[in-house]
Protein backbone atom coordinates (compact mmCIF):
# COMPACT_ATOMS: atom_id res chain seq x y z
CA UNK A 1 0.00 0.00 0.00
CA UNK A 2 1.26 3.47 -0.72
CA UNK A 3 0.50 6.37 1.52
CA UNK A 4 -1.70 7.81 -0.59
CA UNK A 5 -3.81 4.89 -0.63
CA UNK A 6 -3.82 4.98 3.60
CA UNK A 7 -4.25 8.65 3.97
CA UNK A 8 -7.90 8.16 1.67
CA UNK A 9 -8.97 5.54 3.29
CA UNK A 10 -8.32 6.62 6.71
CA UNK A 11 -9.02 10.29 5.49
CA UNK A 12 -6.00 11.26 7.28
CA UNK A 13 -4.30 14.95 7.55
CA UNK A 14 -1.51 15.66 5.71
CA UNK A 15 0.80 17.75 7.10
CA UNK A 16 3.83 17.78 5.37
CA UNK A 17 5.60 15.37 2.15
CA UNK A 18 3.20 16.23 -0.23
CA UNK A 19 5.41 15.10 -3.22
CA UNK A 20 6.13 11.98 -1.50
CA UNK A 21 3.01 10.60 -1.37
CA UNK A 22 3.48 7.75 -3.98
CA UNK A 23 5.89 5.86 -1.15
CA UNK A 24 4.95 2.27 -0.53
CA UNK A 25 4.61 1.36 3.11
CA UNK A 26 6.06 -1.55 4.32
CA UNK A 27 5.10 -2.20 7.83
CA UNK A 28 4.79 -0.04 10.94
CA UNK A 29 6.46 0.46 14.08
CA UNK A 30 4.39 2.75 17.31
CA UNK A 31 6.69 4.10 19.91
CA UNK A 32 7.14 7.76 22.10
CA UNK A 33 10.97 7.08 22.57
CA UNK A 34 12.76 8.40 19.80
CA UNK A 35 15.99 5.82 21.16
CA UNK A 36 13.60 2.97 20.61
CA UNK A 37 12.72 3.90 17.45
CA UNK A 38 16.22 4.43 16.76
CA UNK A 39 17.36 1.32 17.08
CA UNK A 40 13.89 -0.90 16.30
CA UNK A 41 12.60 1.18 13.25
CA UNK A 42 12.56 -0.19 9.79
CA UNK A 43 13.06 1.85 6.23
CA UNK A 44 10.22 2.25 4.51
CA UNK A 45 7.59 1.46 8.27
CA UNK A 46 4.76 4.23 8.98
CA UNK A 47 6.06 5.96 12.70
CA UNK A 48 3.10 5.98 14.72
CA UNK A 49 3.80 8.42 17.70
CA UNK A 50 2.21 11.58 19.98
CA UNK A 51 5.56 12.95 19.78
CA UNK A 52 6.01 16.34 18.29
CA UNK A 53 9.41 17.87 18.41
CA UNK A 54 11.35 18.55 15.39
CA UNK A 55 14.08 15.50 16.31
CA UNK A 56 11.21 13.04 14.95
CA UNK A 57 12.17 14.30 11.63
CA UNK A 58 16.23 13.45 12.18
CA UNK A 59 14.60 9.84 13.11
CA UNK A 60 12.76 9.55 10.68
CA UNK A 61 14.95 10.54 8.18
CA UNK A 62 18.07 8.37 9.25
CA UNK A 63 15.60 5.44 9.68
CA UNK A 64 13.95 5.98 6.26
CA UNK A 65 10.67 5.83 7.25
CA UNK A 66 8.16 6.07 5.05
CA UNK A 67 6.30 8.65 7.31
CA UNK A 68 5.40 9.75 11.22
CA UNK A 69 1.91 9.69 12.00
CA UNK A 70 0.89 11.99 14.99
CA UNK A 71 -2.15 10.52 16.92
CA UNK A 72 -4.56 12.36 19.25
CA UNK A 73 -5.03 15.36 16.68
CA UNK A 74 -1.65 16.21 18.05
CA UNK A 75 0.07 19.26 15.98
CA UNK A 76 3.61 19.07 14.69
CA UNK A 77 5.64 22.27 16.36
CA UNK A 78 6.38 25.03 13.76
CA UNK A 79 10.66 23.98 13.36
CA UNK A 80 9.13 20.60 12.79
CA UNK A 81 7.27 21.33 9.98
CA UNK A 82 10.26 23.65 8.78
CA UNK A 83 12.77 20.56 8.99
CA UNK A 84 10.58 17.93 7.78
CA UNK A 85 10.27 19.97 4.71
CA UNK A 86 13.64 20.03 4.38
CA UNK A 87 14.24 16.99 4.83
CA UNK A 88 10.95 15.79 3.03
CA UNK A 89 9.83 14.06 5.14
CA UNK A 90 5.98 13.11 5.74
CA UNK A 91 4.10 13.90 8.71
CA UNK A 92 0.20 13.15 8.89
CA UNK A 93 -2.28 13.23 11.34
CA UNK A 94 -5.12 11.41 12.68
CA UNK A 95 -7.74 12.31 15.47
CA UNK A 96 -7.33 8.59 16.91
CA UNK A 97 -5.59 7.27 19.81
CA UNK A 98 -2.88 5.16 19.10
CA UNK A 99 -4.48 2.08 19.62
CA UNK A 100 -7.20 2.77 17.59
CA UNK A 101 -5.23 4.22 14.71
CA UNK A 102 -2.74 0.75 14.60
CA UNK A 103 -5.80 -1.34 14.95
CA UNK A 104 -7.18 0.14 11.98
CA UNK A 105 -4.23 0.34 9.84
CA UNK A 106 -3.42 -3.83 10.93
CA UNK A 107 -6.81 -4.44 9.38
CA UNK A 108 -6.18 -2.90 6.60
CA UNK A 109 -2.68 -5.42 6.01
CA UNK A 110 -0.02 -3.49 7.14
CA UNK A 111 1.92 -5.61 10.26
CA UNK A 112 4.51 -4.75 12.36
CA UNK A 113 6.95 -6.79 10.59
CA UNK B 1 39.82 36.72 43.77
CA UNK B 2 40.76 33.12 45.25
CA UNK B 3 39.55 30.02 43.44
CA UNK B 4 39.09 26.30 45.15
CA UNK B 5 37.57 23.46 44.65
CA UNK B 6 34.41 22.94 46.08
CA UNK B 7 32.57 19.52 45.96
CA UNK B 8 28.97 19.43 44.54
CA UNK B 9 26.05 17.22 44.62
CA UNK B 10 23.01 19.07 42.67
CA UNK B 11 20.53 16.19 42.59
CA UNK B 12 19.16 15.15 45.52
CA UNK B 13 15.74 14.38 45.96
CA UNK B 14 14.00 15.01 49.63
CA UNK B 15 11.28 12.82 51.57
CA UNK B 16 8.31 15.05 48.75
CA UNK B 17 9.07 13.13 45.92
CA UNK B 18 7.04 10.44 45.65
CA UNK B 19 10.04 8.09 45.20
CA UNK B 20 12.03 9.24 47.65
CA UNK B 21 12.64 7.95 51.12
CA UNK B 22 10.84 9.45 53.81
CA UNK B 23 13.66 9.39 55.94
CA UNK B 24 15.82 12.03 53.48
CA UNK B 25 14.33 15.08 56.09
CA UNK B 26 16.07 18.55 55.62
CA UNK B 27 18.04 18.07 59.04
CA UNK B 28 19.51 14.82 57.48
CA UNK B 29 20.49 15.42 53.92
CA UNK B 30 22.51 18.64 55.39
CA UNK B 31 24.38 16.60 57.96
CA UNK B 32 24.66 13.76 55.32
CA UNK B 33 26.33 16.49 52.96
CA UNK B 34 28.42 17.51 55.70
CA UNK B 35 29.52 14.09 56.07
CA UNK B 36 30.37 13.35 52.82
CA UNK B 37 32.38 16.27 52.33
CA UNK B 38 30.47 18.32 49.92
CA UNK B 39 30.03 22.30 49.76
CA UNK B 40 27.33 22.62 47.80
CA UNK B 41 24.03 20.20 47.54
CA UNK B 42 20.69 21.03 45.49
CA UNK B 43 16.99 20.01 46.89
CA UNK B 44 15.52 18.83 43.52
CA UNK B 45 12.47 17.01 43.94
CA UNK B 46 10.24 15.84 41.38
CA UNK B 47 8.10 18.73 39.62
CA UNK B 48 7.81 20.89 43.04
CA UNK B 49 10.44 22.93 45.51
CA UNK B 50 8.23 22.94 48.68
CA UNK B 51 11.26 21.74 50.74
CA UNK B 52 13.76 23.54 49.34
CA UNK B 53 13.02 26.57 52.37
CA UNK B 54 13.54 23.97 54.72
CA UNK B 55 16.44 22.41 53.32
CA UNK B 56 17.86 26.17 53.21
CA UNK B 57 17.31 26.71 56.67
CA UNK B 58 17.97 23.46 58.11
CA UNK B 59 21.63 24.30 56.09
CA UNK B 60 21.81 27.41 58.55
CA UNK B 61 25.61 27.75 59.43
CA UNK B 62 26.44 24.23 58.76
CA UNK B 63 28.65 25.32 56.12
CA UNK B 64 26.46 23.33 53.51
CA UNK B 65 25.85 25.61 50.86
CA UNK B 66 22.47 25.05 49.27
CA UNK B 67 20.80 25.62 46.09
CA UNK B 68 16.87 25.51 46.02
CA UNK B 69 15.51 23.90 42.64
CA UNK B 70 13.37 20.84 41.49
CA UNK B 71 13.99 18.39 38.66
CA UNK B 72 10.93 19.10 36.59
CA UNK B 73 9.47 16.90 33.84
CA UNK B 74 8.87 18.18 30.34
CA UNK B 75 6.55 17.48 28.10
CA UNK B 76 8.38 14.74 26.14
CA UNK B 77 9.22 13.06 29.50
CA UNK B 78 12.24 14.33 29.68
CA UNK B 79 14.04 15.26 33.31
CA UNK B 80 15.73 18.90 33.77
CA UNK B 81 17.10 20.41 36.73
CA UNK B 82 16.32 23.60 37.34
CA UNK B 83 18.93 25.60 40.06
CA UNK B 84 18.68 28.52 41.33
CA UNK B 85 20.07 31.40 43.60
CA UNK B 86 17.16 31.91 45.66
CA UNK B 87 13.82 31.01 46.19
CA UNK B 88 12.12 34.07 45.04
CA UNK B 89 13.95 32.94 41.64
CA UNK B 90 12.52 29.55 42.10
CA UNK B 91 8.88 30.26 43.48
CA UNK B 92 7.74 31.93 40.08
CA UNK B 93 9.05 28.63 37.84
CA UNK B 94 7.54 26.57 40.26
CA UNK B 95 3.98 28.07 39.97
CA UNK B 96 4.51 28.02 36.01
CA UNK B 97 5.32 24.39 36.62
CA UNK B 98 2.78 23.49 39.41
CA UNK B 99 -0.04 24.96 36.71
CA UNK B 100 0.85 22.79 33.72
CA UNK B 101 0.94 19.68 35.71
CA UNK B 102 -2.39 17.61 34.89
CA UNK B 103 -5.48 17.69 37.35
CA UNK B 104 -5.12 14.27 38.80
CA UNK B 105 -4.52 13.74 42.81
CA UNK B 106 -2.03 10.64 43.22
CA UNK B 107 -3.11 7.50 43.99
CA UNK B 108 -1.19 6.73 47.37
CA UNK B 109 -0.95 2.80 47.32
CA UNK B 110 1.32 3.48 44.02
CA UNK B 111 3.57 6.32 44.90
CA UNK B 112 5.14 6.85 48.50
CA UNK B 113 3.72 9.99 50.75
CA UNK B 114 5.00 13.04 49.29
CA UNK B 115 5.74 14.73 52.36
CA UNK B 116 6.32 18.72 52.88
CA UNK B 117 8.02 19.46 56.29
CA UNK B 118 9.89 22.24 57.98
CA UNK B 119 13.75 22.56 58.82
CA UNK B 120 13.18 21.07 62.37
CA UNK B 121 11.83 17.81 60.12
CA UNK B 122 8.07 18.27 61.38
CA UNK B 123 5.90 16.88 58.95
CA UNK B 124 4.02 20.57 57.39
CA UNK B 125 1.75 18.71 55.35
CA UNK B 126 1.76 16.38 52.05
CA UNK B 127 1.40 17.47 48.40
CA UNK B 128 -1.43 16.87 46.78
CA UNK B 129 -0.09 17.23 43.49
CA UNK B 130 0.68 14.58 40.81
CA UNK B 131 4.49 15.03 40.95
CA UNK B 132 5.52 12.45 39.22
CA UNK B 133 3.37 13.62 35.99
CA UNK B 134 4.57 15.03 33.21
CA UNK B 135 4.09 19.20 32.85
CA UNK B 136 2.27 19.95 29.26
CA UNK B 137 5.52 22.20 28.77
CA UNK B 138 8.11 20.91 26.32
CA UNK B 139 11.06 20.71 26.59
CA UNK B 140 11.98 24.73 25.23
CA UNK B 141 9.83 26.38 27.01
CA UNK B 142 10.95 24.21 30.15
CA UNK B 143 13.97 25.15 29.40
CA UNK B 144 13.35 29.15 28.61
CA UNK B 145 11.18 29.42 31.95
CA UNK B 146 13.84 28.42 33.62
CA UNK B 147 16.71 30.84 32.10
CA UNK B 148 13.85 33.66 32.47
CA UNK B 149 14.20 33.56 36.22
CA UNK B 150 18.03 33.04 36.16
CA UNK B 151 18.41 29.58 36.62
CA UNK B 152 20.91 26.51 35.66
CA UNK B 153 18.87 23.96 33.35
CA UNK B 154 21.01 20.75 33.32
CA UNK B 155 19.06 17.75 31.21
CA UNK B 156 19.09 14.99 34.35
CA UNK B 157 20.99 11.71 34.00
CA UNK B 158 21.06 11.50 29.89
CA UNK B 159 22.61 8.08 29.79
CA UNK B 160 19.48 6.54 31.40
CA UNK B 161 17.14 4.58 29.52
CA UNK B 162 14.06 6.66 30.85
CA UNK B 163 13.08 10.04 31.70
CA UNK B 164 16.71 11.32 29.75
CA UNK B 165 16.46 13.64 26.97
CA UNK B 166 18.19 10.92 24.78
CA UNK B 167 15.53 7.98 25.65
CA UNK B 168 12.86 10.29 25.10
CA UNK B 169 14.38 12.49 22.10
CA UNK B 170 17.03 9.99 20.56
CA UNK B 171 19.97 12.94 21.10
CA UNK B 172 20.61 15.43 22.42
CA UNK B 173 19.00 18.72 20.10
CA UNK B 174 21.81 21.11 19.00
CA UNK B 175 19.65 24.20 19.79
CA UNK B 176 18.53 23.55 22.65
CA UNK B 177 20.59 26.05 25.37
CA UNK B 178 20.91 23.71 27.83
CA UNK B 179 23.71 24.49 30.74
CA UNK B 180 24.97 21.22 31.34
CA UNK B 181 24.09 17.53 30.32
CA UNK B 182 24.24 15.43 33.52
CA UNK B 183 25.63 11.66 33.52
CA UNK B 184 24.42 9.11 36.05
CA UNK B 185 26.29 7.60 39.11
CA UNK B 186 26.39 4.16 36.82
CA UNK B 187 28.72 6.05 33.85
CA UNK B 188 31.56 7.82 34.19
CA UNK B 189 31.52 11.26 31.91
CA UNK B 190 34.18 10.03 29.35
CA UNK B 191 32.67 7.00 28.76
CA UNK B 192 29.02 8.68 28.43
CA UNK B 193 30.54 11.29 26.14
CA UNK B 194 32.02 8.74 23.81
CA UNK B 195 28.93 5.90 24.08
CA UNK B 196 26.49 8.95 23.66
CA UNK B 197 28.18 10.64 21.11
CA UNK B 198 27.69 14.33 23.19
CA UNK B 199 29.00 17.03 21.61
CA UNK B 200 32.89 18.16 22.82
CA UNK B 201 31.55 21.45 23.98
CA UNK B 202 28.80 20.33 26.21
CA UNK B 203 29.81 20.61 29.96
CA UNK B 204 29.09 17.10 31.95
CA UNK B 205 28.09 16.85 35.50
CA UNK B 206 27.59 14.06 37.55
CA UNK B 207 25.44 13.77 40.67
CA UNK B 208 24.02 11.54 42.72
CA UNK B 209 20.44 11.60 42.43
CA UNK B 210 19.84 10.58 45.85
CA UNK B 211 16.59 9.33 47.15
CA UNK B 212 18.21 8.16 50.29
CA UNK B 213 20.53 9.49 52.78
CA UNK B 214 23.28 7.21 52.59
CA UNK B 215 23.27 7.85 48.91
CA UNK B 216 24.40 11.34 49.19
CA UNK B 217 27.18 12.34 48.04
CA UNK B 218 28.12 9.04 46.41
CA UNK B 219 28.83 10.64 43.33
CA UNK B 220 29.46 14.33 43.21
CA UNK B 221 31.26 16.74 40.88
CA UNK B 222 33.87 18.97 42.07
CA UNK B 223 34.03 22.70 40.39
CA UNK B 224 37.13 25.46 40.47
CA UNK B 225 34.87 28.67 41.76
CA UNK B 226 35.22 31.57 43.76
CA UNK B 227 32.73 30.93 46.00
CA UNK B 228 29.61 28.04 45.93
CA UNK B 229 26.98 30.29 44.39
CA UNK B 230 24.73 29.59 41.22
CA UNK B 231 26.53 32.66 39.33
CA UNK B 232 30.07 30.96 39.88
CA UNK B 233 29.15 27.56 38.81
CA UNK B 234 27.29 28.86 35.71
CA UNK B 235 30.66 30.52 34.96
CA UNK B 236 32.30 27.19 35.56
CA UNK B 237 30.26 25.48 33.24
CA UNK B 238 31.00 28.18 30.70
CA UNK B 239 34.86 27.76 31.75
CA UNK B 240 34.98 31.14 32.10
CA UNK B 241 37.04 33.60 34.51
CA UNK B 242 39.47 30.43 35.41
CA UNK B 243 36.54 28.77 36.94
CA UNK B 244 35.48 25.19 35.57
CA UNK B 245 34.57 21.90 35.96
CA UNK B 246 37.17 19.60 37.45
CA UNK B 247 35.89 16.42 37.43
CA UNK B 248 33.72 13.81 39.16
Amino acid sequence: MTLAELIRQLDLKVFTGRNELARPISGGYASDLLSDVLAHGKKDQLWVTLQVHPNIIAVASFKELAAIVLVNGREPAADTVELARKEHVSIIGTPLTAFEFVGKVYGLGIQGT
Amino acid sequence: MELRRYRADLHIHSCLSPCGELTNYPRRIVARAAEAGLDVIAVTDHNTAENAAAVLRAAGRSGVAVLPGMEATSEEEVHVLALFESLSDLLPVQDAVFRSLPDVPPKTSFVKDQVIVNEDDDVTGFSARQLLAATRLDLRELVSLIHRFGGLAVASHVDKDAFSIISQLGFVPSDLDLDALEISPHMTAAAARTALKLNPSAALVRFSDAHRPEDIGRTATDFLLAAPTLAEIRKALRSEGGRKVCGS
